[in-house]
């Protein structure tokens, strides 16, 4: 925990900050409403990535695997969604059915590649998973022949939202007489889903499973002979960060209501990627931050540099879509060179753990 | 995030000029996949020269792969890192000939048309080599002892920053090379609609391979060489032993780069496009090849890179035909009925002809990490 | 104890890389509660002799009986599982890990809790946990690394890196603790405190085999001592006996000195 919500040693403190924490996120919709339904959409767009984030943390931030084609998974979750509950194939189930069928699913390909490829080296493992991640994006595209399965690089549209009885996550609707829109909606589920796979995410570093794991990131070897199964541990890691996937392509499913394999490309994996170093690999609050930011950048760019730029020259020189890539590429170079750790000092880390030791 | 507006990002680029634009022949799917815009059409009615053109075909593109395979399995030989941002090297060099190439051609100069390709290479092999430097200097070497993953990220991150700067000083759009050399076939059968060869196949073979020799004298022959075979055995001793290892390092990413420069140039020539994104799908299939043949192993990236060519434009060339489902029209009759009207019902076409690459990368890793002519890759210590 | 007067045995273990011959038919025995060396001149298969033991390399010729059991074709994990724990001759701990996060690692094979647990923190794994803590804050205040328990481990002086890797080994609760040159590179002070470390481990019914340089340690704790040269077994028997064996002598000085000895 966060020094700021440490319960144990400043509980009065704490408690005002989580409170004040909590009214904030859940005010927040109605402030960007306010601004812009606009800006909700995007802010629901950027929990999904930080639960992507957080699901890609498990298998490069704990156990140390580097895996470049880790959108496959959200890719595979998000078909699932959509193939059962779309005009596609006409059929309709409810999402509380085809979540966890689309997290095993992604979780059997993630064993499926997982389980050949983990005996390999990091940086081969990587170039196996980007192939991979490119193999599942070809078959997306392609698969729409001889039977039509996926509908080829036309997608698929006309997705079902989540549905709960009558009530519709995507309709607007008045409550104790408050307008939630449909976005609004979605980004208290979502909320709710995110402080959930934080707290798993928490949870399993801080377990017999998630010390099993920092130690294969560390010595693989040593790890070995302290009597881990480091097989299947990998391959456990590996599961787990492609379930997460699963889910949360689901949802971006049902969120956007339309795929195509356009949404998954390697560039997707590599911002993925880049939120989990940025924000330092396998510390998840740093991933969190990670993820927000670089989600929030292109929103923050359309707004500041093409004024900018068409006030200083008078036309756009630079789309914000350049400057994004280009920071993302400088993001994971500087990261490297300067700051392994990621944006969350260290040091904080360090304190978080003897804070908790001297705890009990 | 995945909303409009957004570029293709590092999807696989126009590296198949050929099938986009020629329409899916009606009959066979061996011959709508021939790769290469500017070959002329093949007799699709003799499965020999239909065979032989996609060798041809496979042979030539093999070479280019062997030239960029050499580029990384040399510097994985000496430092074991993956250069993951050759490839954009290697779209570098395409792009800059391309400048090269449309400015002299504009420019009305009186030069015959393979010394203006020639002018290209010579300033692309230059601008590669500085790209080459400025990458191990400012990326890879402050990262020599870093955990292996980390140079493997910056790589990543510079790949990403080389492709948006081409993007910004060449164009988001495919850019066609001046088709300023006439393309001539020969013929390789007696069958005069039959498998050809063309002079620039021929060109490019011949280049790759007098490289590919080239890099071996240096390699065996040279006092550079046995400095970079010595930093590759240990570079602590060879540094001992008064080898700057520093500088045979960056020499290394330099004349790899230099190669990556040819290569694109070949690219460019032979498909006649460019595009800021070439480099992506070209340099991973090239690293397939030089772990298929071996990473670090000179001649088993030479191998690879032929091979993987062949494998490509074979498996492209027939995987529509062997996965036809009319092959079973007479076990199943709705099939026999489909089959009437549609003769081709094929479970994969060669639109999956890029799958290849990533099967051969992942089967030899799997079942033989080694390659074919190298050393253990597959983790122990 | 169980009813097995000796612990390991090991009967002609060989092994090959590529055309050397890095172990050839070695044998010995190592009984319950003795400190047993193995030392030899450098390159002797010490070391190799350790990862064939621990599951790293698979022997090609001979076979190890551990406790009663034979240790067939087990990976390194179900060595350690079987009770066998180790540490390197380079030592390799988990460098971004705290020190008692190393020792709570050895506790893995130990432990049961898997990843529901992990999740749901049910009863049963909270007090895995603290088991698991309070025996890793033990191992800490034993091996004496108590004071930094908190510290990572990359940033442990080196003795301490030294006495956290016997201590992650002992968190898996081994029969046989295998250390591969635990004195290299410390002082005549750290290298005393070791011997007392050892003495007591061995007084709390952990066997132990040990590869050192340091004779004087060797001398000091080892019951038994088994000597290699060139991947073979030259001497092996009570410390001071082995140590006046010429053939030891001939392998540690070199041949002409061993003449010289027998001419005089």
């Amino acid at each position: 925990m966060h020094p700021i919500l440490d319960l144990r040693h400043r509980p009065a403190g704490a408690l005002v900050g989580l409170a004040l924490v909590a009214v904030a996120l859940l005010v927040l919709p109605f402030v960007l409403t306010g601004i812009g339904t606009f800006w909700v959409r995007i802010t629901n767009l950027a929990i999904l990535f930080c639960l992507l984030a957080l699901g890609l943390n498990i298998v490069v931030g704990f156990a140390g695997l580097l895996d470049l084609g880790y959108i496959a998974f959200y890719a595979v979750g998000a078909y699932v969604y959509a193939l059962l509950a779309s005009p596609h194939f006409d059929i309709h189930l409810p999402f509380w059915i085809i979540l966890p069928i689309g997290a095993a699913v992604a979780c059997l390909f993630g064993a499926l590649l997982g389980a050949p490829t983990l005996k390999l080296r990091g940086d081969y493992l990587a170039i196996v998973t980007l192939g991979f991640g490119e193999i599942i994006r070809i078959f997306m595209n392609n698969l729409s022949q001889p039977v039509n399965i996926t509908n080829g690089p036309q997608g698929i549209s006309l997705i079902d939202p989540f549905r709960i009885g009558s009530f519709d996550f995507s309709k607007t609707q008045t409550i104790a007489g408050l307008t939630f829109t449909g976005p609004m909606k979605y980004y208290y589920l979502l909320l709710l889903v995110l402080i959930v796979v934080i707290a798993i995410n928490l949870r399993l570093q801080d377990s017999r499973i998630g010390r099993a794991w920092e130690a294969i990131r560390e010595d693989e070897v040593a790890a070995r002979a302290m009597g881990i199964n480091t097989r299947n541990m990998k391959l456990l890691a590996f599961a787990m960060g492609a379930s997460f996937g699963g889910i949360s392509g689901g949802m971006f499913s049902a969120i956007q209501g339309f795929i195509s394999p356009e949404s998954f490309i390697l560039v997707e994996s590599i911002m993925v990627l880049s939120m989990v170093v940025l924000g330092g690999m396998g510390n998840v609050w740093g991933v969190v931050i990670g993820a927000v930011l670089l989600s929030f950048v292109p929103e923050i760019l359309r707004y500041t540099v093409e004024p900018a730029q068409k006030a200083i020259f008078g036309r756009m020189i630079l789309d914000p879509e350049v400057i994004r890539m280009l920071l993302f590429g400088l993001a994971l170079v500087l990261m490297m060179l300067f700051r392994p750790a990621g944006i969350l000092p260290s040091a904080l880390r360090k304190r978080e753990l003897e804070t908790r030791r001297n705890g009990r | 995030m995945a909303s409009e507006g957004r570029p293709p990002g590092l999807r696989s680029p126009p590296f198949r000029g050929g099938r986009s634009r020629n329409p899916p022949r009606p009959r066979t799917n061996a011959a709508a996949t021939h790769r290469g815009p500017r070959l002329p059409p093949t007799d699709p009615s003799r499965p020999l020269d239909i065979f032989l053109q996609q060798l041809v075909n496979g042979l030539t593109l093999g070479s280019v792969y062997a030239v960029v395979a050499l580029g990384y399995t040399m510097v994985y030989g000496i430092i074991q890192l993956i250069n993951f941002a050759h490839g954009e090297v290697v779209m570098i060099g395409a792009l800059t000939a391309y400048s090269v190439i449309v400015a002299l051609t504009g420019a009305q100069v009186p030069l015959p048309a393979l010394a203006i390709v020639l002018v290209g290479a010579m300033v692309a092999i230059p601008v590669c080599m500085a790209v080459g430097y400025t990458l191990e200097r400012t990326a890879y070497r402050p990262l020599r002892k870093a955990p292996r993953l980390a140079p493997l990220i910056t790589a990543i991150g510079l790949s990403i920053i080389l492709q948006n700067l081409a993007m910004i000083i060449w164009s988001r759009n495919p850019l066609s090379y001046p088709q300023i050399i006439q393309t001539v076939p020969y013929h390789l059968t007696g069958n005069p609609n039959g498998a050809t060869i063309t002079n620039v196949q021929i060109a490019i073979l011949v280049t790759s391979v007098a490289m590919m020799g080239g890099l071996l004298a240096l390699v065996y022959r040279t006092k550079l060489g046995i400095a970079m075979r010595a930093t590759s055995q240990n570079p602590v001793v060879a540094g001992l032993m008064g080898v700057d290892i520093n500088r045979v390092i960056s020499l290394t990413f330099v004349i790899g780069a230099a190669l990556g420069a040819v290569a694109g140039v070949m690219v460019g020539s032979y498909y006649g496009i460019a595009h800021y994104q070439m480099g992506f799908l070209l340099g991973l299939k090239a690293f397939s090849a030089a772990v298929l043949g071996g990473i670090g192993n000179l001649a088993g990236a030479m191998l690879g890179g032929l091979l993987l060519g062949v494998i490509e434009a074979l498996g492209a060339g027939y995987v529509g035909d062997l996965t036809n489902l009319c092959q079973l029209s007479g076990w199943f009759d709705a099939l026999a009925q489909r089959c009437a009207s549609d003769p081709n019902v094929t479970l994969f076409g060669s639109n999956y002809q890029d799958v290849f690459a990533f099967l051969v990368l992942i089967l030899v890793l799997v079942f033989r990490p080694s390659g074919l002519l190298g050393e253990r890759v597959s983790d122990r210590a | 104890m169980t009813g097995h007067p000796t612990l390991l045995s090991a009967a002609g273990i060989g092994k090959r890389f590529g055309g050397v011959q890095a172990l050839t038919g070695v044998d010995f025995t190592i009984r319950h509660g003795e400190i047993y060396g193995l030392i030899g001149p450098n390159g002797a298969g010490k070391t190799t002799l350790f990862n064939v033991l621990t599951g790293i390399y698979e022997p090609d010729d001979g076979s190890f009986t551990f406790d009663g059991q034979p240790l067939v074709g087990l990976k390194p994990h179900e060595v350690a599982a079987r009770g066998i724990a180790r540490t390197f001759q380079n030592i390799r701990l988990f460098a971004n890990l705290s020190a008692v996060e190393n020792v709570m690692v050895g506790r893995h094979v130990r432990t049961k809790a898997g990843v529901w647990g992990a999740i749901a923190r049910d009863r049963r794994t909270r007090r895995e946990e603290e088991g698991i803590e309070r025996r890793a804050h033990e191992l800490l205040e034993y091996v004496g690394v108590a004071s930094r328990a908190n510290d990572l481990a990359k940033n442990l002086p080196y003795g301490f890196q030294r006495r956290l890797e016997i201590a992650r080994a002992l968190a898996t609760d081994p029969k046989l603790l295998a250390l591969d040159e635990p004195a290299a590179g410390m002082n005549a002070t750290e290298t005393a405190s070791l011997e007392a470390l050892l003495h007591s481990i061995r007084r709390d019914g952990t066997t132990i085999l040990l590869i050192e340089h340091d004779m004087k340690l060797v001398m000091g704790v080892c019951d038994r001592v088994l000597v290699l040269d060139y991947g073979k077994r030259i001497a092996e028997g009570p410390a001071a006996e082995v140590q006046k064996d010429p053939a030891v002598i001939s392998a540690y000085l070199g041949g002409e000195v061993a003449l010289n000895l027998k001419g005089a």
